[in-house]
């Protein structure tokens, strides 16, 4: 299909979006992502019946915590695809690259950039 | 087991943020269960304070651990040889955690990161409710396994009060009125004859009432 997504997305593999937990996704935070979503099956369509709904539970719980610690929840995201949607997959990179842009650089890789200069 | 709850951030902010090393102390026992205290939460609290602190300019070390159990010596020990690298604890342990923690390092401070609940069970994910309240004198035997001390809000032992209506506690309808469950459990195992013997007064002097109490079992005392 030769699709084009933005380059600056890394991608971690996972067995099932159910292995995600809200702990990898504060981590990234954490290392200085700026933004952090995660593509899972189709709902209904998981071969392990609820992984993608355990992501995606995961991935709100990720947004309320980082909420209250004053990052903004929409940093982290959940979308949905079949493994032959590759339109979407390029389309929901796009969108992620631009709401991380709108909303600007993770604030605590900046806090640290700070901190590290001082 | 004990149920606890989360306490919220700003709370556990608030109670930690002039110290600048930090433990963060879980538990595997119920608050593991419960999921309010046990290794992964602790690492997502963890995680969650260091970026706060860092984004808001403050240097501030948090490492974690979580120890089998913070209610027995043996465990508690493991943190002998490391515990004075830090500024204070933050426990995520129930209240009985918290204070052993704290009888056993006398110079630092130990925070409770959770609301200590009740004695519960698991519902279903996400739901635990209260089933007892260690009253020291097990009555379950007489009250069809249901127990009034801990689900009835008035503690009646001959019950139902005038305000269970259509098996609901005046309390709400989200309230069982505890003395229906009673009878209706009496009543599938045959024995509503039970129901009908009036319960003795009730010896409070093992409630929480006589103040703090102990368990003393010379039998297997060392």
């Amino acid at each position: 299909m030769r699709l084009e997504y933005p380059t600056n997305i890394k991608i971690v593999r996972v067995p099932c979006t159910g292995k995600v937990d809200v702990i990898h996704l504060l981590r990234s935070f954490e290392k200085g992502a700026d933004g952090a979503y995660v593509v899972g099956c189709l709902e209904g369509s998981c071969q392990y019946n609820n992984g993608n709904f355990r992501a995606r539970k995961r991935v709100e719980q990720a947004g309320e915590v980082l909420e209250s610690i004053g990052i903004e929840k929409e940093r982290v995201r959940m979308y949905n695809l079949s493994s032959g949607e590759g339109t979407l997959f390029a389309e929901y990179a796009r969108e992620m690259d631009k709401i991380i842009r709108e909303l600007g650089e993770n604030p605590v890789k900046k806090a640290k950039r700070k901190m590290d200069a001082a | 087991m004990i149920v606890a709850d989360k306490k919220p951030i700003d709370e556990v902010i608030e109670t930690i943020k002039d110290y600048e090393k930090i433990l963060l102390l879980g538990c595997n026992e119920c608050v593991t269960v419960c999921e309010a205290g046990g290794k992964k939460e602790v690492e997502v609290l963890a995680s969650a304070l260091r970026m706060y602190f860092l984004n808001n300019g403050k240097k501030v070390s948090i490492e974690e651990k979580t120890l089998e159990r913070q209610c027995d010596h043996e465990y508690l020990e493991e943190i002998r040889d490391v515990i004075d690298q830090y500024d204070a604890v933050l426990s995520l342990a129930c209240g009985v955690g918290v204070q052993f923690t704290a009888d056993k390092y006398l110079s630092t401070p130990v925070l409770p990161g959770v609301n200590t609940c009740f004695l519960g069970a698991t519902e279903k994910r996400g739901v635990w409710t209260e089933r007892c309240q260690a009253c020291g004198k097990c009555i379950l035997a007489s009250t069809g396994g249901i127990c009034p001390v801990s689900r009835c809000a008035k503690r009646v032992m001959n019950g139902p009060c005038g305000g269970s209506t259509n098996g609901k506690c005046e309390l709400g309808p989200d309230t069982d009125c505890a003395w229906q469950l009673i009878i209706n459990r009496l009543e599938a195992m045959g024995k509503m004859d039970e129901y009908e013997k009036l319960s003795p007064l009730k010896d409070w002097a093992t409630d929480r009432a006589g103040g703090p109490r102990t368990v003393e079992r010379e039998d297997i005392q060392s």
